[in-house]
């Protein structure tokens, strides 16, 4: 389904490789090594694997720079996990700017939100489950989009065709659900299944100190149920949502106060909301150094229970970014997260260096430390592990 | 002895004490005076570069540690004049190929802090980021915030010190203080001249009163039959041995930008 519509869009790229104007291809190769602190769960699993992943990213200006196309494409090979085996078209779309809107057609990718921990207003793209559980990174979603910026706000109408289901890892995968997800057998609330068509509209605006958003959508869920099949296996059910979302920041000197809050309706079901918010305070320059201290707390809260339910019910996030400031760019992220009603807790802890104009070190570390098997994170209890990735850019 | 001696003492007191007094009236009196040659020299460089409307250029980076080692940065930078605050200016990186893509979009206010907003390309996310982090180093260079920020008149406190020639022109010399408590300076020396009002050389001295930094400018071109701007400048930080090269090329004036490609929205746009 998806396929077919960027295959329209494939003979206009072809017809604009003729055209003058800026353009340019860039990306990335990398290396990953992840291996796991604790035996697995099923022995099916593995304790470490490797992986390599190729990003592509192409883009064409013409028209005096009033039209563009943009391509991107991600794929991974794992050794452990067939399913992790992955590639994706990230971006296929054309832009062009008229006088009074802008318009955007094909596969895109579209952030909405202002906080860190929790990305609750940021619904429009299907999570690559696969490539990271943190939901940052995202699969693309075929849309016509049209832009309004005027005095008043920037407005924003999204229509969404085609549905991308979510994919988790396989039986030999590691980070995954006591069972393994049968993919085949996804199920909709919406008789149109995955042809539904789902609509967006955001309204933004920058009032001084302020960054304001109100956001709504209707549509199929990205976020799946995982119902038990006959079988013995986890079935995703895709239901049918309203969401209106809000997300304020307001930036004060050092301060930085983000929050963000949505009101969740399944259809035939009852309203539920969540919010998340908090605050990030920089010390800059600490010690006499160059170097920048930034500590961060973010409160969680989420209603939705049962089969809806959140690892964010009632948690607390603080997190610390140090920031050496020097010309290897070196990062250090910690943030811990903890369920103030059952004491789970879910560490993180990544770094990054850039080893030369080239080339790029990223580490990262995850702890499900104390889950309580009441909290989702009990089934990931035994997958605490390392990662060290490599990357060339060119 | 005892008498003798505080006797000459308190003599040696009082006459210090009253010839400190006439110096400080003396001064008192010059400093309004300099303080206010200072201020209309800035304003007459600032006049000087009125009505640019806009440009566009290119930027290249050279960072040098102690030892020798470079590494090497790669910009473009879209600036557009607004006429009753500082300027929109927006910064495109491509080099280190870690951050290509990665955009940096800052209306400078004339009073108050100024707003800032980071494109990053990875997540398609802009984010609103503070800007009181005035004396951080750009990109690990030895260039700060405030060093790269449009330099407005209302950001400092001024006071004319001499002139001095070098290179065969004749300068004014200026002593600039900044207003924002948060910057990383005492004060600078600016060294402008006579001709045509402008910068060739800034001494930058740390909250200590020590010399820090000194920003050599040079390889200045006219666009517009008058507006004046420097191809290359180089600041050396005297305190730790590491310097900083700026190569600045493909200068554009009149792009016809307007305050629309000057907002998130187009942030996450720039390429």
């Amino acid at each position: 389904m998806v396929n077919r519509k960027i295959l329209i869009l494939l003979p206009l790229l072809a017809a604009l490789s003729h055209t003058t104007g800026a353009n340019e291809l860039s990306g990335y190769a990398g290396l990953e090594a992840r291996a796991f602190t604790a035996d697995p769960l099923d022995s099916a699993q593995s304790d470490a694997g490797l992986s390599a992943s190729l990003n592509l990213e192409y883009y064409r200006d013409f028209d005096d720079g009033n039209q563009r196309v943009v391509a991107s494409v991600f794929g991974r090979w794992d050794s452990e996990d067939n399913d992790r085996n992955h590639a994706d078209l990230g971006e296929l779309y054309w832009w062009k700017a008229y006088d009074s809107f802008e318009l955007y057609a094909g596969v895109r990718k579209v952030f909405w939100g202002v906080t860190e921990t929790v990305h609750l207003v940021d619904v429009i793209n299907q999570d690559d489950a696969l490539e990271n559980i943190d939901g940052e990174d995202k699969l693309g979603q075929p849309m016509i989009n049209l832009l309004m910026e005027r005095d008043w706000g920037t407005l924003e109408v999204y229509g969404l065709l085609g549905f991308r289901e979510r994919q988790f890892a396989g039986q030999e995968g590691r980070l995954r659900a006591p069972l393994p997800v049968d993919e085949d057998a996804a199920a909709y609330q919406s008789d149109r299944e995955e042809k539904h068509i789902d609509w967006a509209l955001r309204y933004s605006h920058v009032l001084g100190d302020w960054d304001l958003g109100l956001s709504h959508f209707s549509g199929t869920n990205r976020d799946p149920l995982l119902l038990l099949t006959e079988d013995g296996l986890l079935a995703p059910y895709y239901a049918q949502i309203d969401q209106t979302g809000v997300d304020i920041q307001t930036t004060r000197g050092d301060w930085l106060w983000k929050f963000e809050a949505i009101s969740f309706k399944p259809r035939g079901e009852g309203r539920q909301t969540a919010a998340v918010g908090g605050f990030e305070y920089t010390f800059y320059g600490i010690g006499e150094t160059v170097s920048d201290l930034g500590v961060l707390m973010e409160y969680q809260f989420d209603e939705r229970t049962g089969p809806w339910s959140t690892a964010s019910q009632n948690d607390i996030a603080i997190g610390a970014r140090y920031a050496l400031n020097n010309t290897q760019d070196t990062e250090l992220l910690f943030a811990v997260s903890t369920d103030l009603d059952n004491g789970s807790r879910f560490s993180n802890l990544e770094l990054s260096h850039r080893l030369n104009d080239r080339w790029l070190m990223e580490a990262e570390a995850r702890f499900f430390g104390n889950a309580d098997e009441e909290d989702p994170t009990y089934n990931l209890r035994n997958d605490d592990y390392l990662q060290l990735e490599l990357r060339r850019y060119f | 002895m005892q008498p003798s001696r505080s006797k000459k003492q308190f003599l040696t007191r009082a006459l210090a004490g009253a010839l400190a007094l006439a110096a400080f009236s003396i001064s008192a009196s010059e400093l309004d005076l300099n303080a206010e040659k200072g201020l209309e020299i800035a304003k007459e460089a600032d006049r000087r570069d009125l009505g640019f409307g806009d440009l566009s250029n290119s930027l290249t980076m050279t960072l040098r540690n102690k030892y020798g080692e470079e590494s090497v940065r790669a910009m473009r930078t879209k600036t557009l004049e607004q006429e009753n605050d500082g300027d929109k200016s927006l910064v495109i990186f491509d080099n280190p190929r870690d951050v290509k893509g990665t955009a940096f979009l800052s209306f400078t206010h004339k009073v108050g802090s100024d707003d800032q907003w980071l494109y990053l390309p990875a997540l398609k996310r802009v984010k609103r980021i503070s800007s009181s982090n005035k004396s951080g180093p750009f990109m690990g260079s030895e260039f700060s915030y405030e060093d790269i920020a449009s330099q407005e008149v209302e950001k400092y406190t001024y006071k004319y010190l001499r002139n001095e020639s070098f290179d065969g022109r004749d300068h004014f010399v200026l002593e600039l203080d900044p207003v924002d408590p948060k910057s990383g300076y005492s004060i600078q020396h600016l060294w402008v001249d006579t001709e045509e009002y402008r910068a060739w050389r800034t001494d930058y001295y740390d909250r200590k009163g020590d010399l820090m930094k000194t920003l050599t400018i040079s390889d200045y071109n006219q666009y517009g039959d008058q507006y004046w701007r420097a191809n290359k400048m180089e600041m050396v930080n005297h305190q730790t041995g590491k310097s900083t090269e700026l190569l600045y090329g493909d200068w554009v004036f009149g792009n016809g930008f307007t305050d629309r490609d000057f907002t998130k929205n187009s942030l996450s746009r720039a390429k």
